[in-house]
């Protein structure tokens, strides 16, 4: 989960804090409705009611996805990717009733079949 | 928005409702999303009716309901006290439920001390009182370098503060939200309480500027 970000302190390639970069791209973009309905599910399972996952538990399933997904997936799909995994670990969700989901939503919104 | 959400329809509502023009990319996550959800849904674990609530609030965001608390503590220094003693108990009469166990914590701003927030480790956010974070606070950029340099990220949102004022930089968790209490700007004392919550912007509540005197 670490990694050695210099000699003294181990670092997390999430754990940006003072880390340095570049100016703050300060331009937004108007969620997709993909976005939203990912940001409406995770909502929910950490949401008094379902309580299915805690905030942290999120990040660490985030945090933990590795750090080539960290820095490639979008922000919601990484939140998407850290809330399956989450799910499947507890064994709410198993990965193969996930995929023939999925495959079935493929067929019948006409989309070509991926990975 | 109009069925999603909404499993009692057909198939070809479906396929009506993610017509390609509208601006919905469908990839592996998009389409693992939806099955997480009709399972979920199918197993009872919530309801479709609880998955369409909650996506309204990412629809509409909510920033208008911290401008609502922010003018009240101008305004009323009980609820000011109450807000800054513990923001989450303050807060509650507006009907804000923070998700979880976590906490709000109202941080005022005064002559001397600027207050501004990030989260350094991911995106953690008063959603209730704020709606959804703007890309930049989520951005590597922002959470980088915050914490270390804030006068120069400030600066490059056009905030530049006298030198005498201490900047106060706070990181943001699973269990603590902040929310930035602007100082009220010169020339609004005869304003309502109305007037003056349509002068306070996301910004000066996470803290990267500040309210503007009305022009």
């Amino acid at each position: 989960m670490t990694q050695q970000d210099d000699d003294r302190a181990p670092r997390g390639y999430h754990d940006l804090g003072g880390v340095g970069g570049g100016p703050v791209d300060m331009t937004e973009h108007v969620l997709e409705p993909w976005e939203k309905r990912v940001d409406a599910l995770c909502g929910i399972l950490v949401g008094k009611k379902c309580r299915l996952m805690t905030i942290d538990e999120r990040r660490d399933a985030i945090e933990t996805l590795g750090e080539d997904k960290y820095t490639s997936l979008k922000y919601y799909e990484l939140w998407m990717a850290g809330t399956m995994n989450l799910l499947i670990e507890k064994g709410t969700l198993s990965q193969d009733e996930i995929d023939e989901r999925m495959d079935q939503i493929r067929r019948r919104l006409g989309l070509e079949a991926e990975e | 928005m109009p069925t999603i959400g909404d499993h009692d329809h057909s198939h070809e509502d479906h396929e009506r409702t993610f017509q390609p023009d509208e601006e919905d990319s469908l990839g592996y996550y998009a389409i693992a999303e939806m099955a997480v959800r009709e399972l979920l849904i199918e197993r009872g674990i919530f309801t479709a009716d609880e998955f369409r609530r909650h996506l309204e609030v990412a629809d509409h965001g909510n920033q208008a309901l911290g401008a609502k608390v922010v003018a009240r503590a101008w305004t009323d220094p009980d609820f000011k006290a109450s807000l800054l003693r513990d923001g989450s108990v303050a807060v509650a009469e507006y009907d804000v439920e923070m998700l979880g166990h976590t906490r709000l914590y109202a941080v005022e701003n005064t002559h001397d001390v600027h207050n501004v927030i990030v989260c350094t480790l991911c995106s953690c956010y008063p959603k209730p009182l704020l709606g959804l974070p703007p890309d930049w606070y989520k951005s590597r950029n922002y959470r980088a370098r915050v914490a270390r340099e804030p006068r120069k990220v400030l600066a490059e949102f056009g905030t530049f503060l006298p030198e005498g004022v201490t900047v106060r930089v706070h990181d943001s968790n699973a269990d603590m939200r902040y929310l930035v209490l602007p100082m009220r700007p010169a020339g609004t004392e005869g304003y309502t309480v109305e007037q003056l919550e349509g002068l306070v912007t996301r910004d000066a509540m996470i803290g990267v500027t500040v309210v503007g005197a009305p022009v």
